[in-house]
């Protein structure tokens, strides 16, 4: 099992990342599209942390800054004791091998071009120099690994179908012995019995090589079974931050407990329950609201969620929650005055968006 | 709820066929079904079953070429869609049989607004005037839910979030009132918050309209929250076919087995390791004359390999109104079905 008195593997400190935009015949910078808002979170070396919300959350946004495929706009994300965003683009480079990325479409993440073969051995071209006879030894290592027949090594992507695609990605993802993986949605495009596929393959490799996965999904059924923790994002901010058990069981977060109750299970008794229906849609992330994130649509809010934005806090060992229903501070407002037939009807985004 | 007397849409021994360069795809294979008055039938499969292709040749939405109805009729009321004139079907489209596809935004047109995308069936079909037609268009918008349904008429699709371009799509598919309601992955494209809203308002449409519709997903959860009855299709063929609560109680195809174990549950014990089912979906290059799914499939035998199997009903009631399955290993006690 992991090891939790160590230095986590990944910490993530404050992590923000604005888009900006720029608008009128000036191309003034007029606003900044904040898709994530101020992320902290940390995995320790051989877990599995699921992170989950719905598309435009910020999630894989997260995921990109964090090997930084994107430049972070503030905050540190410290792997292996190295600041990440903070390295010069040489010790940057030397880094990379560390650091992998699995992506959500095989088909746009792989050149049409290249053969399996090519693909595959890229990573090691850029950061070795082994000649081509061990790279191609190295190749077929690999592609045993992910279950790829060898005799296919000098085919195109075009010739395989999406789940051995997938494989393909995570073939090239593993080249150099990377220590972490960042899973973009790597299921999201796969029909369901190709997806079980693919989900075991990634437990079989993290088994065997100790790899450390931050695994961003929608699907939460998948992510329960694949995920140690948890966190659940929306509008670029994490709402909630669990152990899986405790979150799938129990969630804390009025969010989190909407999102679980939508999924549908496949099984009528089940899927016929009556559920939390969330009104209006997501704000735009260039235009959250003033105060908590989730204050639009959250049928618990009270006046304090309009006004201030709660920050991510340890409310029991273990889970992380923003919501000022488990805020325990003396003095602050807490559920006893919280009216949720009280609350204002301030749902603009609801409406135009 | 279904009235058993007479259904509204009978298709028998449909067959679809698309003439590639590399080659006939069958993708259709003799396939028979009904749809009752006010049922909502879900349809199951993964990507190249067959599904969509099965709903599209109904009412004539695939081009010819390369697509080519080989065979079958089917029966809306008592037209017969595969023999009628290309501007009668046109007349059904829309108005007897109404489609919602997957991707609100493609199948919108981004240069018009959507007060004359759903004042356009009305006008086409039942003849009204601009002004009843943006009439009826507002009652449209506010019955599918849509706030300030008066002021958004005039807004374009781009205008709207996915929900509510879902929203905007039922509402034309139901402008002009349809008998049949056919539903292809319409919430495949959005997050399971939206989703939930989308669900909620057909289950509430339907009680208030009483249509009957087909839901095409390949989700099986979907099709557990709102479907009465359910067909799971492979490799062009419906393999499996019951009453929701039977099918997931009672699997009988080892397709439909194998699918349901594949789905990691949200609640009750959480599986060490998922089941897979092993290898690819088949691609019909001709017409079936063995199991579709023998290949991967772990109780297949000598027959399965010779001999495409019939579907049989399991539980003594006529084909098509219980439960019946196409497999020669079916039928299996409730217990070996869950072995």
């Amino acid at each position: 099992m992991r090891d939790t008195t160590t230095a986590p593997l990944v910490q993530v400190d404050g992590l923000k990342m604005y888009f900006p935009i720029y608008s009128g015949i000036l191309r003034r910078h007029t606003g900044d599209v904040k898709a994530v808002d101020g992320v902290s979170f940390s995995i320790q070396a051989g877990e599995t942390l699921g992170l989950v919300g719905e598309s435009g959350c910020g999630k894989s946004t997260v995921g990109r800054a964090l090997l930084r495929l994107y430049e972070p706009t503030a905050g540190a994300v410290v792997i292996e004791g190295e600041d990440i965003a903070k390295l010069s683009p040489e010790a940057l480079r030397r880094k990379r091998p560390t650091m992998q990325m699995v992506f959500q479409d095989p088909q746009a993440s792989l050149n049409p071009r290249m053969t399996l073969a090519d693909i595959i051995s890229e990573p090691l071209v850029e950061h070795t120099d082994w000649n081509a006879d061990r790279r191609l030894e190295r190749v077929y290592e690999l592609m045993d690994a992910v279950g790829l027949n060898r005799r296919f090594a000098n085919r195109f992507p075009h010739e395989f179908s999406g789940g051995q695609r997938q494989r393909i990605g995570i073939a090239r993802a593993l080249a150099l012995n990377p220590k972490f993986i960042v899973c973009d949605e790597p299921i999201a495009a796969l029909d369901v019995s190709i997806q079980a596929q693919v989900v075991n393959l990634l437990e079989d490799l993290q088994e065997k090589l100790g790899l450390t996965y931050l695994f961003i999904s929608h699907d939460l059924s998948m992510v329960r079974h694949i995920a140690d923790r948890v966190a659940v994002m929306y509008l670029g901010r994490i709402a909630e931050l669990s152990p899986r058990d405790a979150l799938f069981s129990k969630p804390l977060h009025p969010y989190a407990e909407a999102l679980l109750s939508a999924v549908n299970e496949p099984d009528p008794s089940l899927a016929r329950r009556p559920r939390i229906i969330l009104k209006g849609d997501v704000p735009s992330p260039a235009r959250p609201p003033k105060g908590c994130n989730f204050s639009t649509r959250c049928p618990k809010a009270f006046a304090r969620c309009h006004a201030e934005k709660p920050e991510l806090q340890e409310v029991e060992p273990g889970r992380h929650v923003a919501c000022f229903l488990y805020d325990a501070k003396p003095g602050s407002t807490g559920t006893t005055e919280a009216p949720a037939n009280l609350r204002q009807e301030h749902n603009p985004q609801g409406e135009y968006q | 709820m279904p009235d058993r007397a007479a259904p509204v849409l009978d298709v028998r021994g449909l067959k679809t066929v698309f003439r590639t360069r590399g080659g006939e795809i069958h993708a259709v294979n003799d396939v028979s079904f009904h749809l009752e008055r006010g049922e909502l039938l879900g349809v199951v499969g993964e990507s190249g079953s067959g599904k969509s292709v099965t709903m599209m040749s109904l009412i004539g939405l695939l081009p010819s070429p390369p697509a080519e109805i080989r065979a079958g009729t089917v029966m809306l009321g008592e037209q017969d869609l595969l023999k009628i004139s290309a501007d009668q079907l046109r007349a059904v489209r829309g108005a007897r049989v109404g489609f919602i596809f997957q991707d609100p935004m493609t199948s919108l047109n981004p240069v018009f607004n959507v007060g004359f995308q759903i004042a356009e069936p009305l006008r086409r079909h039942m003849g009204m005037t601009k002004a009843q037609a943006a009439k009826r268009a507002v009652e449209l918008l506010e019955l599918v839910g849509i706030p300030d349904a008066a002021k958004r008429l005039g807004d374009y699709p781009h205008q709207f979030s996915g929900g509510m371009r879902q929203r905007v799509m039922i509402a034309i598919a139901l402008a002009c009132d349809p008998d049949v309601l056919i539903a292809d992955e319409p919430t495949t494209a959005l997050d399971v918050t939206i989703q939930a809203q989308i669900l909620e308002l057909v289950k509430e449409l339907r009680v208030k309209l009483g249509m009957a519709i087909i839901w095409i997903t390949h989700d099986l959860g979907v099709i557990a929250a709102i479907a009465d009855r359910v067909m799971v299709m492979y490799g062009g063929q419906i393999v499996e076919q019951a009453p929701v609560k039977d099918l997931f109680a009672n699997p009988q195809h080892p397709y439909t087995r194998a699918l349901l174990k594949t789905i990691p549950s949200l609640t009750g014990a959480r599986e060490a390791r998922l089941q897979v089912i092993e290898g690819q979906p088949p691609i019909m290059t001709a017409a079936p004359t063995a199991c579709a799914f023998r290949a991967r499939c772990g109780h297949a035998f000598d027959r399965c390999e010779v001999d495409n199997p019939k579907r049989h009903a399991i539980d003594g009631v006529a084909l098509g109104q219980g439960h019946d399955v196409a497999c020669h290993w079916a039928p299996v006690t409730a217990e070996a079905a869950h072995a």
